[in-house]
């Protein structure tokens, strides 16, 4: 069986096997195709990572701004939450007559999508720092901007940072639908040829994979950032 | 101070290294919701390197009138000033530089190591990395910690007693004049607590700091005040003196409830066996003409002879039958136990009399020569004569007539 396959797999490329004829799952068919893969894919990582970037910003400074005065915690958790519940199908129609087809229209939405998750959990943090160090600090004649920067901040990373997987994650799951807004990235690929499982399958796998990695990769900066979480009996 | 770069006059801890006088002038703090002040016309001074304790019953203010000297809190009416200056005039942030600042939560930062939690000021002052350093391991060693097994861990990896010392370390770092410390000790185990007294009352001994000391335990305030301060509900003033004049003067039904029943018992701790007046033994040797002997005994206010050594060393109470003879003779009723110490603390000296194995207990100098007697009477006749003192020395002898 094995030896069959790498013999289709070292045919002339116009001979098309049973396998993908049938739409099926085929290996061999994935080695030989998997360079046309390379873009889409990194057309995914671009459109998660700038989308994460841009939502970090915004939501970063919406919760420094939240931090100060608090009344604005309300209407920003109402509108980023009201903007959360927009099913991402209908967003990118409604804003393609605004941006037009494309990464814009995709990034715009995905981008609202990430603020809530990203200003609760920065705003947690800074909620959770405890009383006694920040009554410390200001005893001890730290300004209000080097108790933020010193204190309150490194003391929520452990929470921006569940923020900020959780966005990615999220995110990266809803790049794959942002070929209906006429952007690129693996959810394209998919819809390319959405009946051939190699295609469907190969594609999807790569989205789970950089979902993980992600996850992986900024978990290993929280733990970097955050020695003194590790050094807690 | 000369490598210490100072980017402006204002930025520099003014008198570091040295003890500030801090003065109340009728400082007042009243919140706008509410009709009572907090602290209410507070008038105290503390003299440069004294500690003054605040203490009352929660809710009297104390807190608030410390966190109002670093301006944590403004101050509504009346002053506060520091060497002289209002604090009002300075920017809090630098004001609050300069004064230590020790919290009963503690406070450290979780996310810094020891070192980095004790340089925080001297950071923000801008001091080099070597200074910062050399000064993490002076102020490490000053309350007993060792600075290489310490410095670079985290708080979290520290037992709350020496959190409790990097809390004072971090309070210190910049040698400043005065110190705030609320209920430093106030979730200290009680074993670990009185450790950290003594501990501390020690390391004021090295560092004279001015020290503005809150405290709900009276019996914490007396142990480590100079000057003490009772507040009662609404932030007034009930009482502002020394413990042992708060012991013995209680101004007010207040101060003498919140003081406790004991008072007297606590008034022993504060005194010495030297500090009072000891009852003259007749002090006897062996083969010394009893006629002699009969004239030293109707001169002493001790009624047993105390037989001596030549170099008046006590050996024992005398028997009757000592004085039968024509002299002396070694006939003892009863060792000479107690044996107490001039330096003794009167309140250990009580608890030696009523376990000795008599009631009277021969004081000792340091050489251990009889200088008088001890007795529950004495101490009796103290705590009741003490009040008297103060009053005229006309109506001290008409007492005694």
């Amino acid at each position: 069986m094995r030896l069959a396959l790498i013999a289709q797999s070292l045919a002339p490329p116009e001979k098309v096997s049973s396998c993908v004829r049938d739409d099926g799952f085929c290996p061999d068919w994935i080695v030989n195709h998997w360079d046309e893969y390379q873009s889409p894919f990194l057309e995914h990582v671009y459109l998660s990572a700038v989308t994460v970037a841009i939502g970090f910003v915004i939501a970063f400074g919406l919760a420094l701004l939240a931090h100060r005065r608090r009344w604005l915690t309300g209407p920003i958790v109402g509108i980023t939450g009201a903007l959360y519940t927009i099913p991402s199908i209908a967003a990118f129609i409604l804003l393609l007559p605004i941006t037009g087809r494309g990464n814009t229209t995709a990034l715009v939405a995905l981008v609202a999508y990430t603020l809530l998750i990203i200003f609760r959990n920065v705003t947690t943090g800074l909620q959770n720092v405890p009383g006694e160090a920040v009554d410390a600090a200001r005893g001890m004649g730290l300004t209000d901007r080097q108790l933020l920067w010193k204190v309150e901040l490194p003391l929520a990373l452990p929470e921006i940072f569940a923020g900020l997987r959780i966005a990615a994650t999220t995110t990266i799951g809803l790049v794959a639908l942002a070929y209906l807004a006429g952007a690129g990235g693996l959810g394209k690929q998919i819809a390319a040829q959405i009946t051939f499982k190699s295609n469907v399958v190969f594609a999807g796998g790569l989205c789970v994979l950089l979902a993980a990695a992600s996850d992986l990769l900024i978990l290993g900066v929280q733990r970097l950032a955050t020695p003194w979480q590790r050094a807690a009996r | 101070m000369t490598e210490d770069p100072t980017p402006s006059s204002e930025e520099r801890p003014a008198g570091a290294g040295q003890a500030a006088t801090l003065e109340f002038r009728e400082a007042t703090k009243l919140y706008p919701s509410q009709d009572d002040p907090a602290v209410d016309h507070l008038s105290l001074s503390v003299p440069a390197g004294e500690i003054c304790v605040l203490v009352g019953p929660s809710g009297c203010g104390k807190t608030t009138a410390m966190r109002m000297v670093n301006r944590m809190i403004d101050i509504s009416d009346g002053d506060i000033l520091l060497d002289g200056h209002s604090v009002k005039d300075r920017k809090p942030a630098a004001l609050r530089r300069e004064i230590g600042y020790a919290i009963q939560q503690i406070g450290l930062f979780p996310h810094l190591s020891i070192a980095d939690n004790i340089g925080t000021v001297p950071k923000l002052l801008g001091w080099k990395r070597d200074r910062i350093s050399a000064r993490v391991d002076e102020l490490l060693e000053l309350v007993s910690l060792d600075p290489k097994e310490t410095r670079d861990r985290y708080p979290a990896q520290l037992s709350g007693g020496q959190r409790q010392r990097v809390g004072v370390a971090r309070a210190l770092a910049v040698d400043p004049p005065l110190m705030l410390m609320d209920e430093p000790f106030g979730a200290i185990d009680p074993i670990n607590r009185e450790r950290l007294q003594n501990e501390f009352l020690r390391l004021q001994r090295e560092i004279r700091k001015t020290i503005v000391f809150v405290t709900h335990d009276i019996d914490e305030a007396i142990k480590v005040g100079d000057k003490i301060a009772v507040l009662q509900k609404g932030g007034k003033l009930a009482q502002f003196a020394s413990p042992a004049e708060l012991l013995m003067y209680p101004a007010s039904k207040f101060v003498e409830d919140f003081v406790g029943a004991d008072r007297a018992l606590k008034r022993l701790a504060l005194q010495r066996v030297r500090d009072i007046d000891l009852w003259k033994p007749a002090k006897l040797r062996v083969g010394e003409p009893t006629a002699e002997a009969r004239a030293k005994i109707a001169d002493s206010d001790v009624p047993v002879p105390l037989l001596v050594d030549d170099a008046d060393r006590p050996l024992g109470w005398l028997s009757d039958r000592a004085l039968a003879g024509e002299r002396v003779e070694r006939d003892l009723r009863s060792p000479a136990e107690p044996i107490v110490e001039m330096d003794s603390i009167l309140r250990d000296a009580l608890a030696d009399l009523l376990t000795g194995e008599t009631r009277y207990g021969p004081v000792v100098d340091g050489r251990g020569a009889v200088q008088g007697v001890l007795s529950l009477e004495v101490i009796s006749n103290f705590l009741h004569a003490a009040p008297t003192e103060a009053r005229s020395g006309a109506e001290l002898v008409q007492e005694e007539a």
